[in-house]
């Protein structure tokens, strides 16, 4: 007893200052399940997101206050270097924005408040430990720790059958990529005896062709493709996009990406770069089949959030170009890509929240119809982070992809970016195809469409395939053009100017709109005030989108940081 | 180290997003302004211009991406001064044009076209790289939504066709334009996109090749030349009027502009490699364009394969490559002349359409000149100048091409002296048919009114004045020419040099 008592138990020491955003981030968590007790519904429906915003923002600060801090923390478990950090930057964005977005979401209800941004911090300080571990453990554990709470929370819109099927699919598949993910780790941990990156790094460059190493990279790979979705490994995604609560999706597209290849980066290009020769062919072999595959599937969806499933499957292998150069220039394109996918993404999916609630049409692509004319705050960030995307100039998405070819033309994959620039050639035809229906097309189109495709069942759109758009268009189109198109009038009429003045008024309508598209867009005026906060992300992001691509310098810098920490390469 | 660029290339921009948030009648004037101020000042440009002296005049160079290696660097020289006169020329007229005859949504129309102005005077002006990349794709984005919001028949269609088809050109330059730059600074050097860094470390021949065919495909497609011309027709048919002069007049002209900048100076050996090619794609673009011109029926596609037919002399004037280099400097000069002639003709377009009901079908045409001769007249000297008739400057540049091919290929030079007889075929027949034939059954004939009569008058005496002394246009940018041309001239010569050694 005395024995014991007197016995000096030492745990490692802690670095508090440099742990204190994941800190913050679990002392936050807890708090909101406990705030979220709450009988009074003003504490649980403006409080509780109003603090969990707050937990993020403290986050985020603290992420700030330490940048340039390079250090290896509670033994050298857990890294909280730049790269950590820029990362943790783009979750907590991710998440605010994912705080706004689900301000009047029906399953933030649904599932309670409390819950509902309890399990979103908590998923946020899973990838938050993901990215900084230093060992198999640790990052297994935050692999998990990101996971479940997603699980649920695409499950949360409990009244819609999607969303629990979407929820119980990710849960499936998820828990496939985890278990593959977890043998690979043991095999490469028997291969190297060791489970911490340096050890792996050391042990690695003497078995470049052990085949047991070469199973274990193998397996690590396909359950880390798993969550970011990259190509064969991507079929779970459309269907858990689209069935998710809006919300969830964009945080999931955004961040669990992000968590994604930042595990990639500090597993391939530390812990395994000495067997580069062994796994970058691979990798770059499996970039080129996502960015096909992506951009393919996405080309006949009407669904917008399966259509940006498919978008972001595309991106994540353009991202994956970067991880395989393995040079820190690849790093820092990568790094670079994913704030402008960030802002581009949340522009995009805030824009599809408000149409959701807007009209009946759902995340159907003809909910954008009209939007032009109707609603410019809505229509410019749509267009923005559509073209962005597509990698058009002064649009962050252009210099995120300059970058990232800069990187592969550099390390003698030129191929990579001639694959990524021909991937964006594809990718144009569904892009645009989203802007056109925001400025080209008017809603009565719209209800034309609706009326055919089905019998008003919920209102929830076809799923995918060839859209039966082509048939309705063509009409409606003639329609339109006549009633609008004021061009080669007849001459001599002095009518021209005041034909001018009504037409403007016509404008958005377009000539054929019946009697229920009149009550749709009076509708959408009524609402139109009524969510400020998802306009405001949407703007936000889209004047970052055009702000990253005009003058890219603090963003540069970052990247350059987060490069930076990662020493050894070149 | 001077301001007057970035002003004349934003100041479209400016006035365009100040024009969206004005009133809905006052934005076309914004439009106007935004586009005249800058022609007022390429103007004065062109007269304070050092026409003997070398290199670069109000130079623009800052650091703009020190990350990528980006300056933004803009300058002119004899090599894009007329050019970008005549961008300013055809979007103020343009710009006039729609201040007359407000369309829809003007706000937007406006937003949109000053863009577009800004896009084609960064591209024109961009002395980097990555700058000119970035605006060559830049220019795509207004015209798709011109097309797409404002155009004709199968609009969407069209305006989505179009840009597919431009940017994977586009995009292929750009993996091209990021190869480019790093591999020229593999080693030593630093990451840099300014053209006057790329000049100096020239690429072996074999990645230059490469480079060349991403750098041409751009180019060919965006002319179009013969077999990358699929998207024009529809976009032609489809984009509006106003947009189309200026698309037809100097977005083409961008292309060719490329060509001379970019692909020779940078990648001369592979320029020599793939003369013939381009020659024979500059001869197809010809005799094509010209057989499609005078077998079409719509007066805008008559106008487009002419612009075809007409960009083929261009490619083939740019890749004579001859020792004196007359061929590109007719190249350049009748890049000035095309955008010249093209602009009033599309405006024309327009007329004629009002006059015959609001078809734009020659067949429907006919008898317009009837009650219309001062229109007829402005007709008829824009046409006279399409095919090239003596003392038009056309004809000056079209001779000066055909004397430049006649120097390095004889083959080719009598090839494409057919198509010299072809405009006067496709030329000819669009006018008669529509000035005069029978009287076209919707056709009520009645004068040139003074609202569009202000716009076609200057650009019809500007076509006058500078058939008059095309000379000004040739002393300025004969030193850049020789200049950009001497590397593929030099490449050529030790090609030859050691074809004979063994």
């Amino acid at each position: 007893m005395t024995v014991l008592a007197q016995a000096k138990v030492s745990g490692p020491e802690i670095d508090w200052a440099a742990l204190a955003p994941i800190v913050a981030l679990t002392a936050g968590a807890c708090l909101v399940l406990l705030v979220g007790l709450a009988r009074a519904p003003f504490v649980r429906e403006r409080v509780v997101p109003v603090f969990s915003a707050l937990v993020l923002a403290v986050t985020a600060g603290l992420c700030v206050w330490q940048w340039g801090e390079n250090e290896s923390i509670v033994a050298s478990a857990l890294a909280m270097d730049d790269l950590t950090r820029s990362l943790c930057l783009i979750f907590c964005v991710a998440a605010v924005a994912t705080v706004a977005l689900s301000w009047r979401s029906a399953a933030a209800v649904e599932a309670g408040e409390g819950e509902y941004y309890a399990l979103l911090l908590s998923s946020v300080l899973g990838m938050v430990i993901l990215v900084a571990a230093q060992n198999f453990v640790v990052l297994f554990l935050g692999f998990e720790l990101l996971s479940i709470p997603l699980y649920v929370l695409c499950a949360t819109h409990m009244r819609r059958e999607h969303s629990l099927e979407s929820g119980l699919k990710y849960l499936i598949i998820g828990s496939v990529g985890s278990a593959t993910l977890l043998y690979g780790l043991a095999l490469i941990y028997g291969a190297t005896g060791s489970t911490d990156f340096a050890g792996v790094a050391a042990a690695a460059s003497e078995l470049r062709s052990d085949a047991l190493l070469l199973a274990g990279m193998a397996l690590v790979v396909a359950g880390l493709a798993f969550k970011a979705s990259v190509a064969p490994f991507h079929q779970w995604t459309p269907d858990v996009y689209e069935g998710a609560p809006t919300p969830i999706t964009a945080f999931m597209a955004v961040a669990t990406k992000t968590a994604a290849f930042g595990v990639l980066l500090r597993l391939f290009d530390v812990a395994l770069i000495s067997a580069s020769s062994s796994w970058a062919p691979a990798l770059a072999a499996l970039a080129a089949v996502t960015i096909l595959v992506g951009n393919v599937g996405a080309i006949g969806q009407s669904s917008l959030k399966r259509l940006l499933a498919y978008s972001s499957v595309a991106q994540a292998g353009y991202m994956l170009a970067g991880v395989v150069v393995s040079t820190r220039l690849g790093i820092q394109a990568t790094v670079f890509y994913l704030a402008a996918y960030l802002v581009m993404n949340l522009a995009a999916f805030a824009v599809i929240t408000a149409r959701e609630r807007e009209t009946d049409a759902g995340d159907d692509i003809s909910s954008l119809y009209g939007l032009g004319a109707d609603r410019p705050w809505l229509a410019w960030p749509m267009t923005i982070a559509m073209l962005s995307l597509a990698g058009f100039p002064a649009t962050a998405g252009f210099f995120g992809k300059l970058f990232l070819i800069e990187a592969a033309v550099d390390n003698e994959y030129a191929w990579l970016g001639v694959a990524i620039v021909l991937g964006s050639a594809l990718s144009l035809v569904y892009y645009l195809r989203v802007v056109a229906a925001v400025w080209m097309r008017a809603p009565s189109e719209a209800v034309a469409l609706a009326g055919g495709r089905m019998g008003g069942a919920g209102g929830r759109p076809a799923m995918a395939g060839g859209a039966p758009e082509g048939d309705v268009e063509g009409a409606a189109d003639g329609e339109r053009e006549r009633g609008e198109r004021g061009e080669p009038a007849r001459p001599g009429v002095p009518a021209r100017r005041e034909g001018g003045a009504a037409g403007a008024v016509a404008a958005g309508g377009g000539g054929g709109g019946g009697g229920a598209g009149e009550l749709e867009r009076e509708r959408a005026r009524g609402d139109r005030i009524r969510q400020p906060e998802v306009a405001v992300v949407a703007v936000v992001c889209a004047l970052a989108t055009i702000a990253l691509g005009i003058y890219p310098d603090p963003l540069f810098d970052a990247a350059r940081d987060a490069g930076a920490a990662i020493v050894g390469l070149v | 180290m001077t301001i007057h660029l970035s002003i004349l290339v934003f100041w479209p921009l400016a006035f365009a997003l100040l024009g969206a948030f004005a009133p809905r009648r006052a934005a076309p004037v914004f439009a106007l302004v935004g586009a005249v101020i800058p022609l007022g000042h390429s103007v004065l440009m062109l007269l304070d211009f050092e026409a003997g002296a070398r290199g670069l005049q109000y130079l623009t160079d800052d650091e703009w991406i020190p990350d990528l290696g980006i300056h933004y660097k803009l300058g002119v020289d004899g090599l894009n001064l007329w050019l970008v006169a005549l961008t300013s020329l055809l979007f103020s007229a343009s710009a006039l044009w729609l201040t007359l005859r407000p369309p829809l949504r003007a706000p937007q129309f406006a937003l949109h076209f000053g863009i577009a102005e800004t896009a084609v005077l960064g591209a024109f002006l961009a002395q980097d790289l990555g700058v000119f990349v970035l605006f060559f794709d830049l220019i795509l984005v207004p015209f798709y939504f011109l097309v797409g919001i404002w155009g004709g028949p199968d609009r969407i269609a069209a305006a989505v066709k179009m840009v597919v088809y431009t940017l994977v050109g586009s995009l292929l330059m750009l993996a091209a334009a990021a190869a480019t730059a790093v591999l020229t600074a593999r080693g030593e050097a630093e990451l840099s996109f300014a053209f006057s860094d790329l000049a100096a470390n020239p690429l072996p021949e074999s990645t230059q090749k490469w480079l060349f065919v991403a750098f041409g495909l751009a180019f060919l497609i965006k002319m179009p030349a013969f077999p990358f011309h699929g998207w024009m027709p529809d976009a032609y048919r489809a984009m509006p009027l106003p947009a189309l002069a200026v698309f037809s007049g100097v977005v083409s002209k961008v292309a060719a502009y490329g060509f001379l900048r970019i692909a020779l100076p940078f990648f001369p050996e592979a320029a020599q490699d793939f003369q013939t090619i381009l020659l024979v794609i500059a001869v197809l673009s010809i005799l094509y364009g010209s057989v499609m011109a005078f077998t079409q029926t719509n007066v805008r596609l008559i106008l487009g394969y002419s612009s075809m037919a007409q960009l083929g002399f261009i490619t083939l004037g740019i890749f004579a490559v001859d020792g004196a280099a007359a061929g590109a400097q007719g190249a350049l000069l009748h890049a000035v002349n095309h955008g010249l002639v093209v602009a009033p003709m599309f405006f024309v377009v327009a007329l004629l359409a009002e006059r015959a009901g609001g078809t734009e079908d020659i067949r429907d045409m006919g008898g317009i000149a009837f009650r219309a001769p001062v229109l007829a007249g402005l007709f008829l000297v824009a046409t006279l100048a399409t095919l090239a008739m003596p003392g038009s400057a056309n004809f000056v540049g079209e001779f000066l091409i055909l004397a430049g091919v006649f120097n390095s290929s004889m083959t080719f030079a009598f090839i494409a002296s057919i198509g010299v007889v072809l405009a006067a075929v496709y030329a000819l027949r669009m006018y008669i048919r529509t000035m005069h034939n029978r009287t076209g059954a919707a056709v009520t004939s009645f004068e040139l009114s003074l609202r569009d009569g202000v716009v076609l008058v200057p650009l019809i005496l500007a076509i006058v004045a500078f058939a008059l002394y095309p000379q000004g246009a040739l002393t300025h940018s004969e030193p850049a020419v020789k200049a950009v041309m001497a590397p593929v001239a030099q490449a050529g010569g030790a090609q030859q040099a050691a074809e004979v050694a063994p």
